[in-house]
């Protein structure tokens, strides 16, 4: 993962609250086995609407995306943060973001920043005021700066700390694997284990009857 | 002083406590994967040269993409199939059991789990979906991850995760006849919104929790993260026990006599306390229908569509009136006038057995509403069997609704069963996003009961609004 310190790019105003997954990619871009290619995917539905704000030639190549509160509810699915890198998003500040999105967002180095609703308001009337705006996102002191606005915004200690460093979960983890191990030799006996397989008795399924029958 | 529940399922999976700020490392005890949401894992366990490291501890089936019709032929759609393809692969790559589209054991995940007794109380669950609260139903604490984690599942079979706070959810009374836990969760959504469970674990309590069957709390739980919340637990009790006892996986002799006892030491202590707490009378709950494009958007079915200039908050007010030109609506229309061109009977919510019977009773001996859609899609294929052995099937193609194999179907629209764009659905699912069921399509959520009154009367209607309804529900 790269590692993170500041970024500076176009912001782009989103007046939506509740910007659900189902928004940022809907279900039938998710068939893809790649981690990579969802550009054209994101927020697919209003892309088609000509008023769209990263319609619009000013925000066209955003990289701070600005949003509503509880941005990325919904599902759990990381292709929105695939999706949102994918167009060239590196940072999405809101004043709430759903759990699961913002995990997600931590795991694949795209910057989800918390900032008060009032200071939102405040980036939305800049970035409106003056299309194609730059806003300057510094992780090191945890400030959005606008022009002369500078705000601050929450993150997590430890998100930022490996968002900094570049560092991978799976990596950190393995260093523990002794850990691991010790506690899987506590498991208790009656904890289920998928294999050997035990099942029910296997019965023939019919495909579903015609709908006319 | 005592822990919550939540907390003690923490405690009791903690590899190793985390220091200077960095997460906690809790040991997962079962992973289910599915095809959307798992293949670029798998991808980076290969380019890291890893293993799975426990396979016994995980389990794949097929589910977002697979065809409620003509299973028996190849996928037509070609990266639906592709994705499926690459799921047996990985499976066989790796040594994972897998069900697929075919075998009796296959279906929505969530349903899955639970048939085969592999879910049970007292464990850690995840799958790279976020309905995973379902499996808090039994007392355990089960949440939806994205695909890096479920890479990190598959690698280490541990999850670094800082504590979630815990919110208490009393639900006391006794439920009035024709309303279901589908209503219940409605309406705690309703009340503390879609981001109202942030960084929580939801517990909930209460006689009406306690008087429910274990389908009716897997519907709660369900929807706990529709709530923002990460997962949603009830205690296991009796109710718990009998259900799990005697499935493929359940434990048996000495190890079911020693799941038991450590089971029934899985209640929230008297003295603990949470970070938070909600009160809801189940008496007073008729049943809820969503009105706009977040389940929180919810009002009981007596009520008419809102009025965003009546809203006091501005965000919400935006929000409710972009709801009321998506979802074509009039303030002021009762909800009961509202004409339905789809119903959908199915999905992790409400695909169960117990739902498919509920709605069965209904429409038994009615008339389908003329030019009505109406779909039944079955959790799983064992479900599936099930409702045939009762005679089900018969039933809803009686009524003229059409039978279908299992899968998340209409839920999400990931396979042909989709809304046309302005096309209406009463849906036993759980998201009313905008183009969820299909561009365009407008979803409101429903209980089976509903679902299927709706389709009766062809608008959204309860049992009780159907005309020879039984006098316990008028």
């Amino acid at each position: 993962m790269e590692k993170f310190t500041t970024h500076t790019g176009v912001g782009v105003p989103l007046r939506r609250s509740n910007v659900d997954t189902d928004q940022i990619i809907p279900a039938v871009y998710l068939k893809r086995v790649t981690k990579t290619g969802f550009d054209d995917a994101l927020f697919a539905a209003w892309r088609g609407d000509s008023e769209f704000i990263l319609n619009q030639d000013a925000y066209k190549h955003g990289s701070v995306l600005v949003a509503g509160p509880d941005f990325g509810t919904g599902s759990s699915r990381e292709h929105a943060v695939w999706a949102l890198k994918d167009y060239g998003f590196k940072v999405v500040l809101a004043s709430r973001f759903a759990d699961i999105f913002r995990g997600n967002s931590g795991k694949q180095g795209l910057l989800t920043g918390i900032v008060s609703q009032e200071n939102i308001e405040l980036l939305w009337k800049l970035l409106e005021t003056e299309p194609g705006k730059e806003i300057t996102v510094s992780l090191e002191d945890r400030t959005v700066t606008c022009g002369e606005l500078t705000v601050p915004f929450e993150i997590d200690d430890y998100v930022r700390w490996r968002l900094m460093e570049g560092l991978d979960d799976i990596g950190l983890t393995l260093q523990h694997e002794e850990d691991i191990t010790a506690f899987e030799g506590t498991r208790a006996a009656w904890r289920p284990q998928t294999l050997p397989a035990k099942t029910l008795p296997k019965v023939e399924i019919e495909a579903a009857r015609p709908v006319d029958a | 002083m005592g822990t919550t529940l939540a907390e003690k399922l923490w405690a009791s999976h903690l590899v190793r406590k985390g220091e200077d700020g960095a997460p906690d490392l809790i040991y997962i005890d079962l992973h289910m994967c599915h095809e959307v949401t798992s293949p670029q894992a798998f991808e980076g366990l290969r380019l890291a040269g890893r293993p799975v490291r426990r396979p016994d501890l995980t389990i794949a089936t097929e589910d977002h993409n697979t065809p409620t019709l003509d299973i028996d032929l190849p996928i037509a759609d070609e990266t639906s199939r592709v994705q499926i393809n690459t799921l047996r692969k990985n499976a066989e790559e790796f040594g994972i059991r897998i069900h697929s589209l075919g075998d009796a054991d296959q279906g929505v995940v969530h349903v899955v789990g639970p048939q085969l007794g592999l879910t049970m109380p007292g464990m850690t669950v995840v799958c790279g979906d976020s309905h995973t609260s379902t499996h808090g139903a039994f007392g355990s604490l089960a949440f939806g991850i994205g695909t890096s984690e479920v890479e990190h599942v598959l690698a280490t079979q541990t999850l670094p995760l800082k504590p979630f706070k815990t919110m208490a959810i009393n639900v006391n009374g006794e439920l009035p006849e024709g309303s279901t836990a589908k209503d219940i969760i409605l309406a705690i959504i309703a009340k503390i919104g879609t981001g109202g469970g942030q960084g929580y674990v939801l517990e909930y309590r209460g006689d009406a929790i306690r008087a429910l069957s274990m389908e009716a709390r897997m519907t709660i739980c369900n929807m706990s993260i529709e709530a923002g919340a990460r997962a949603g637990i009830i205690a296991p009790d009796q109710t718990t026990f009998d259900y799990v006892q005697g499935r493929p996986h359940a434990p048996e002799g000495q190890d079911w006599d020693d799941a038991v006892a450590y089971w029934s030491t899985l209640v929230t202590d008297d003295d603990a306390t949470f970070d938070t707490e909600v009160n809801l009378d189940a008496a007073d709950l008729e049943p809820f229908v969503t009105w706009g494009t977040n389940p929180g958007q919810g009002l009981p079915l007596s009520a008419a569509v809102p009025n965003p200039a009546d809203i006091p908050d501005e965000v919400d007010r935006e929000a409710a009136a972009n709801a009321l030109e998506y979802m074509g609506l009039t303030p002021g229309t009762p909800l009961r006038e509202i004409a339905i061109d789809t119903v959908f009977l199915g999905s992790c919510t409400n695909g169960r057995i117990e739902d498919l019977r509920a709605a069965a009773d209904v429409i038994k001996g009615r008339t389908k509403a003329e030019g009505v859609r109406f779909l039944v899609v079955p959790g799983s294929a064992r479900v599936r069997l099930q409702a045939e052995a009762e005679g089900l099937d018969r039933v809803f193609l009686d009524f003229g609704a059409e039978w279908r194999n299992a899968g998340c179907s209409m839920c999400l629209g990931m396979n042909p069963d989709q809304l046309k764009p302005q096309e209406r659905s009463a849906s036993t699912s759980n998201r009313n996003f905008e183009g969820r069921q299909g561009k365009g399509g407008r979803t409101h959520l429903v209980s089976p009961l509903v679902a299927a009154a709706t389709a009766v009367r062809g608008t959204l209607s309860s049992p009780a609004d159907l005309v020879d309804a039984p006098a316990a529900l008028v």
